[in-house]
């Protein structure tokens, strides 16, 4: 995990954890409508009511996806997540907005691999937050990606734990 | 019933500590109360109008003795020495204290209990048939696919906020005691024709303001898909359910807006594309869940006879016995519902006694009823009387189930930050009026439920006879239905028309029962009569000629 220590600014977002070692996008996201109208921007920003499939046709341009929680009980980008991970994006899944502590664990499950909340995030309280979970019930977008270093055993749900891996 | 592996455990475990942990922040000001709100709920830690209520899952419905003796406890340690069954096979207590929170978890962990996702907008504690495994009419056992469901659905990552709660529940049979179709997912298990079990799902049904009965969104899912297709459904309602509009969130709205054959469209196309996502767990899993639900050891070739000499014995089990599928045994139901009691509540030490009877009667198994009682599921016919005796000694015996002093009641007023009326004193005094005049033993089955606001907790709706209170001009008033059913029959009920005061639907009922009684044929309950003449001799009887 890389930590505050070497944030960086991409646009407004201040980037406070980040699970990638690539370089990050250096220009502001757009709206997913000026996205697709604009063939040099590789960086895109979801809004709750966006659908992430229109995205789709254009994965191999993009860089970056930022997903918008404006509200943290708003649970509509976690779908948007997943639904790019599915489609084989590989680029960074950033989660702005209301991201609090207790949803760091289920957004990294969905494939979220960085993370600029509104306000800073307690730094230990995060830590903890990430290493949480010992196990998954469930595949999720970690499942496939995730090496078995990471707590969670890699996203390796308990279903095939149990029953050794096909 | 089903054991925690060290996985299973290591959840539970880990859920203790992070709720330890986000109390802690809380009480040092790192979460704001709302902040803190939907993480509380999430562990079943509401905060209601004199004190913290905790609501402690019990999945599909099911308790082995350790367990309600570990709910026995809690109930002298951290609460009043009493707890409420609820309506979703649940257990909660009323007087809790926020700092006792993490310690109660603690507890149930080492019994295989929690309290995860039994409140707030995620998918809630599965329900399912209190005689699953039991019932002669079954075609399976239909908990392991709850169970399984339970594993799917726990800390499930992308359906953490949905736009309200979900409720599932599961069933296996033609005859409904879950009230399937007015879940946000109703489950019924079956055989087809060529002998495979599948999954019909019901989407969209439920109680509160809106109330719908769920349609059939796809007749058989095979058993290899049911959790890519429950995740379909899910995704569908995640993405597009209103959230506008706490009051239109439930799915049944998405469903009723878009129509059940766009809603299908869509679920069958997020479904195509998840068969391909790999999430459905190894088949080996299922068959590893059935083995925890293979028929304890019945003995073979008893007999079927009980002696009915004594004649308040012959009715408890005319009443509260259902059949088995075992020759020989019955699943007996213990009644939380004696005349002028609080529909559902149970004291510690009757807790106890009920663990103790479960052991010793039931193959050390009991059941939650969505109506609130506890049912022994394998008792001998042999042994019924002694049984009887030990309930009928400690004020178990009632033997009303189903009957109109068997009243499903919410809490109402006298503890719910919601209602707008109380429910409990109602149906204490409904329960007494038709002790006193006799005539609840001449009813026969009337299910009568009692809400104390528009939410429905008390599933008003979906009582033959209904009662949902309201708040009139800064007075509480009762509004009557006629005509609901929460059975395979399922229908909603209609309001007779204007409210009475508390006295004034306490005779209301009565009218109501008395019609029924003038006018009903052989063999009818009072649903059948209902349905048969209409509401409008009922209303003359209540509000007199027009």
């Amino acid at each position: 995990m890389i930590s505050s220590d070497q944030t960086d600014w991409t646009g407004l977002d201040e980037v406070q954890f980040r699970f990638r070692d690539d370089t990050m996008v250096d220009h502001p996201a757009v709206t997913v409508d000026s996205f697709v109208d604009q063939s040099n921007a590789a960086a895109v920003r979801l809004e709750p009511g966006d659908n992430a499939r229109d995205l789709l046709p254009h994965l191999d341009r993009l860089a970056l996806v930022e997903v918008n929680f404006p509200a943290f009980t708003d649970g509509r980008g976690y779908s948007a997540a997943r639904i790019l991970r599915e489609a084989g994006y590989t680029g960074e899944l950033r989660a702005v907005g209301d991201v609090l502590i207790d949803q760091l664990a289920y957004m990294r499950r969905c494939g979220f691999d960085s993370f600029a909340a509104d306000r800073p995030l307690d730094e230990a309280d995060a830590k903890a937050a990430f290493a949480r979970w010992p196990y998954v019930y469930q595949p999720a977008a970690d499942t496939q990606s995730a090496s078995s270093e990471e707590p969670s055993h890699g996203g390796v749900p308990i279903w095939t734990l149990r029953h050794g891996r096909s | 019933m089903y054991k925690y592996d060290q996985y299973d455990q290591a959840m539970v475990d880990a859920r203790v500590e992070e709720f330890r942990d986000q109390t802690r922040r809380r009480l040092e000001g790192k979460l704001t109360e709302d902040q803190f709100k939907p993480l509380r709920l999430m562990n079943g830690l509401y905060l209601q109008l004199h004190a913290y209520m905790l609501r402690v899952a019990v999945p599909y419905g099911t308790l082995d003795s350790r367990q309600m003796h570990a709910l026995a406890d809690i109930a002298d340690k951290y609460d009043r020495g009493y707890g409420h069954f609820t309506t979703r096979q649940n257990i909660q207590y009323n007087w809790i204290k926020l700092e006792d929170a993490p310690d109660i978890l603690a507890d149930l962990a080492k019994v295989e209990m929690h309290a995860i996702q039994t409140s707030g907008n995620c998918i809630r504690n599965i329900s399912s048939d209190q005689f699953a495994g039991a019932a002669a009419d079954e075609v399976t056992d239909p908990r392991p696919y709850a169970e399984l469901l339970r594993q799917w659905s726990s800390f499930h990552p992308e359906f953490v906020a949905l736009p309200r709660k979900f409720k599932i529940a599961v069933i296996a049979s033609e005859t409904d005691r879950a009230a399937m179709k007015l879940h946000d997912i109703g489950i019924r298990i079956v055989r087809n024709d060529v002998g495979e079990l599948g999954a019909q799902f019901y989407v969209g049904g439920g109680m509160g303001r809106t109330p719908m009965i769920a349609p059939l969104i796809r007749d058989f899912v095979p058993l290899d898909q049911l959790i890519t297709y429950s995740e379909a459904c899910l995704r569908v309602y995640n993405r597009y359910g209103r959230r506008d509009n706490k009051f239109k969130a439930r799915i049944k709205i998405l469903v009723h807006e878009m129509g059940a054959d766009e809603y299908r469209r869509q679920v069958d196309e997020e479904f195509a594309h998840l068969l391909g996502q790999g999430i459905e767990p190894p088949f080996a899993e299922l068959e590893r869940i059935r083995t925890y639900f293979e028929d304890p050891a019945f003995k073979d070739r008893l007999s079927d006879t009980v002696d009915r000499s004594d004649p308040d014995f012959a009715l408890w089990v005319d009443r509260n016995c259902h059949a088995h599928k075992q020759a020989g045994y019955v699943s007996a139901t213990i009644s939380l519902k004696p005349v002028g009691g609080i529909p559902g509540d149970a004291s510690a030490a009757q807790m106890h006694l009920m663990a103790e009877l479960a052991r010793e009667y039931s193959f050390d198994e009991c059941r939650v009823t969505h109506a609130q009682n506890i049912v022994l599921p394998h008792v001998e016919k042999a042994r019924l009387y002694a049984l009887w005796q030990v309930l009928e000694e400690n004020g178990l015996g009632t033997a009303n189930l189903d009957q109109v002093g068997d009243i499903i009641a919410c809490p109402g007023l006298d503890y719910c930050s919601l209602a707008n009326a109380r429910s409990i004193p109602l149906a204490q005094k409904i329960s007494q009026r038709f002790a006193a005049n006799g005539k609840g033993d001449t009813l026969g089955e009337l299910k009568l439920k009692i809400s104390g606001c528009i939410n429905a907790c008390g599933h008003h709706h979906a009582g033959h006879i209904g009662i949902l209170g309201v708040d009139r001009k800064g007075r509480e008033n009762y509004q009557l239905l006629l005509g609901g059913s929460e059975a395979e029959d399922t229908s909603l009920g209609k309001i007779t028309g204007p409210g009475f005061d508390e006295d004034g639907v306490v005779d209301a009922v009565e009218k109501a029962a008395d019609i029924y009684l003038a006018r009903r044929e052989d063999g009818e309950r009072f649903l059948d009569t209902y349905r048969r003449i209409g509401m409008e001799p009922f209303k003359e009887a209540l509000y007199g000629q027009a």
